[in-house]
């Protein structure tokens, strides 16, 4: 009898020791080579869901309206670059906040977006980036440049930008710059 | 996604063959049809013979013929009289009787109606003396030149001279006087008259080296045909009461003949006589575009104001300076309030084969401070790239196929882009003498009303209509006039310099 007992208040010591090994030193150390072992995208997606930010550069009017001058702000990563170009531009087309004013007309939403493996960016607007159009050819340039230096400047991979209207090519948003083909940076229109 | 269009550089002025297919001889005289002399009748209908029988020095015409061109009707009675009815309205005749009868009321003509092969004829007095009592349009009887206007035609008195050989000097005089433009084309000057038609005289001179003859086409043109060394021309107008002159000095290739050419018309204090030299080899016809119009109003005022007017109103200021002044043809891609699209205008400056393009446009801004012209031009992406034409084999007529180089559309203006931004910097100039002016006084970018242009061309944003002070100086006369000032002077120091330079 006492054998046994004796046998049995062994196993259950080892069981006992095994179990803490296992949680204070086993598992941690398994989990922390798993960790290096991840790859990165999957955490940093997990990071975006739970808000992740870069720095981007944002176009905002000044010199009495007549140039754009950059403004540094957080936008959403995005994983792919026509995930980041989104984001930037989503974060352009926002109300501008004091004492900034935006070259996008207001109303004006981004109906869709895409990157080419060529580096063109397609950026699909509503309407109200031509119809809420104050005119003039000055103001029709720094609309148009806001896009393509905001994503042009921004993003290396982006060479060139288009911009369409409700899903459609057009020839230009009130009456000047040519909108039928993709247009490159331009930062003359940048202070 | 792109539209793939192309430039082919074909002389293409429909338009301008149009006009010149369209010749009639309106009204010459002078009796150069001495074997068959006529009368002229103009109205709004058109034009009228009435066939002339001259004798004892009097010009005759046959009362048959007169009933069919004036609606009247002649009755012989059997004393012999005639009855020449028009609306119940008689006028008496009586044969070898110098006179005419109307209610009563003696007229006297300078010979009585005649019979000639059983037609009776009156002297065309007849028609301005008698006729025209009873008539319900005004009768205006031209004896020298043989001609009727009937009505409220608009057919000024023209005499043309030539004189001088080389250099040559045209005079060109219209009672009552008529506003002209005169434009060179295919090697004529062509002064267009504002009126229905002339009752010209032209000259007796036999042809000079540079003037070989001076012809009329359609209804209002006088066409100076010019020589071949020719080589520039200058003109002035000058209005003296009811007569109005305009005068062109033409002058030759040889340098020397240049400093002997004449002055300008007598008048220092008319606005019109410039002493300018216009050039064959140089700029002389422009494209005005007056941005936007019909339902694209373009920028809108604080106070109303639409940019698509005021490009109008200024382009039509610029045009008028231009043709009075320079003696250039200046082509307007709209003269109303119409919509057309970008394409549309380009293509009339380059079918037309403009020299120039200017483009007419008011700005706006987020800013209301903002003010000041600014001067565009275009910009192309892959600079220095060069225009890079495409080889095309096209089948030509009789078989065969010819190698062609095609330009894309868009791409016309690379070509140009040089040439435009010294025009930019002439205008910048000009009309900082003239307007407040942008610090940013020439912009560059893809303009799509440019890119297609195939000659020098600009963009003008005259100002800011967000701008309350600007959208009020913009509408006034003097600032339009002001701009179309600044335009005229930088054309013509741009021509000047592409002269120094070794031309276009």
């Amino acid at each position: 009898m006492s054998v046994r007992r004796g046998l049995l208040i062994s196993g259950a010591l080892v069981v006992t020791a095994g179990v803490t090994w296992l949680l204070f030193l086993g598992l941690p150390r398994w989990y922390s080579r798993r960790a290096t072992r991840v790859p990165a995208a999957p955490v940093a997606t997990e990071q975006a869901a739970t808000g992740r930010k870069i720095k981007a550069r944002l176009m905002y009017v000044a010199d009495e309206g007549t140039r754009l001058t950059t403004v540094e702000r957080d936008v959403a990563f995005g994983e792919t670059t026509s995930d980041q170009a989104r984001s930037i531009v989503e974060a352009q087309i926002a109300p501008a906040a004091e004492p900034f004013a935006s070259a996008v007309p207001p109303g004006t939403k981004l109906r869709a977006l895409f990157v080419t493996e060529r580096g063109e960016a397609f950026v699909d607007l509503t309407h109200e980036v031509s119809k809420n159009h104050p005119g003039g050819s000055t103001s029709e340039a720094l609309t148009v440049y806001t896009f393509v230096d905001v994503l042009t400047v921004n993003l290396p991979a982006v060479t060139s930008v288009q911009l369409l209207v409700d899903g459609k090519p057009v020839d230009t948003l009130a009456g000047h710059i040519d909108l039928r083909r993709p247009l490159g940076k331009d930062l003359a229109w940048v202070q | 996604m792109n539209t793939l269009r192309f430039f082919l550089p074909l002389p293409v002025v429909l338009g301008g063959m149009l006009t010149w297919a369209w010749v009639s001889a309106v009204v010459i005289v002078g009796g150069q049809n001495a074997s068959a002399p006529t009368l002229s009748v103009l109205s709004r209908e058109g034009r009228r013979s009435l066939s002339i029988l001259s004798m004892n020095d009097q010009d005759f015409v046959f009362l048959d013929e007169l009933s069919a061109v004036f609606q009247t009707t002649t009755r012989e009675d059997t004393l012999g009289a005639l009855t020449v009815a028009y609306k119940g309205k008689t006028i008496l005749l009586t044969p070898d009787q110098p006179l005419a009868s109307i209610a009563g009321r003696l007229i006297p003509l300078p010979a009585g109606p005649i019979r000639s092969a059983r037609r009776w004829a009156v002297p065309v007095d007849f028609i301005g003396r008698a006729l025209s009592l009873v008539y319900d349009l005004r009768l205006d009887l031209r004896k020298s030149s043989r001609l009727v206007v009937v009505g409220d035609l608009r057919v000024p008195r023209t005499t043309v001279r030539v004189e001088g050989n080389d250099p040559a000097r045209v005079t060109l005089e219209t009672t009552p006087h008529a506003s002209s433009s005169i434009f060179l084309e295919n090697g004529s000057l062509i002064v267009k008259f504002d009126a229905d038609a002339l009752d010209l005289t032209l000259p007796s001179a036999s042809p000079s080296v540079l003037v070989r003859a001076v012809r009329i086409v359609d209804p209002a043109s006088v066409v100076v045909d010019l020589g071949p060394r020719f080589m520039a021309f200058r003109a002035a107008s000058e209005t003296t009461g009811n007569m109005g002159r305009v005068t062109i000095d033409v002058l030759s290739t040889q340098p020397e003949t240049q400093p002997s050419a004449p002055a300008p018309p007598p008048g220092r204090d008319n606005p019109e006589a410039l002493p300018l030299t216009s050039t064959a080899s140089s700029a002389h016809s422009i494209a005005i575009d007056p941005g936007h119009g019909g339902d694209d109003e373009g920028a809108k005022g604080v106070g109303g104001t639409k940019e698509k007017d005021l490009t109008l109103a200024v382009a039509r200021r610029v045009r008028g300076l231009f043709e009075t002044r320079l003696g250039l043809r200046v082509l307007l891609t709209r003269d109303e309030d119409r919509s057309v699209s970008l394409d549309d205008r380009t293509a009339t400056a380059n079918n037309s084969k403009a020299d120039l393009l200017i483009s007419l446009h008011a700005n706006a801004s987020l800013s209301t401070a903002t003010t000041g012209a600014s001067i565009l031009y275009a910009a192309f992406d892959r600079e220095g790239a060069g225009a890079s034409p495409i080889a095309a084999r096209l089948p030509v007529l009789g078989g065969g196929m010819r190698e062609l180089d095609l330009l894309p559309w868009e791409e016309a203006q690379r070509r140009h882009v040089d040439q435009s931004a010294a025009l930019a910097q002439a205008l910048a100039a000009e009309l900082r003498d003239h307007v407040p002016i942008n610090v940013h006084a020439i912009e560059r970018a893809p303009l799509s009303v440019l890119e297609p242009a195939n000659m020098p061309a600009v963009l003008i944003e005259m100002g800011y209509l967000t701008n309350a002070g600007q959208e009020a100086a913009m509408t006034s006369m003097e600032f339009q006039t002001r701009v179309a000032q600044a335009i005229f002077d930088a054309a013509f120091k741009f021509r000047n310099a592409s002269l120094v330079e070794g031309g276009r």
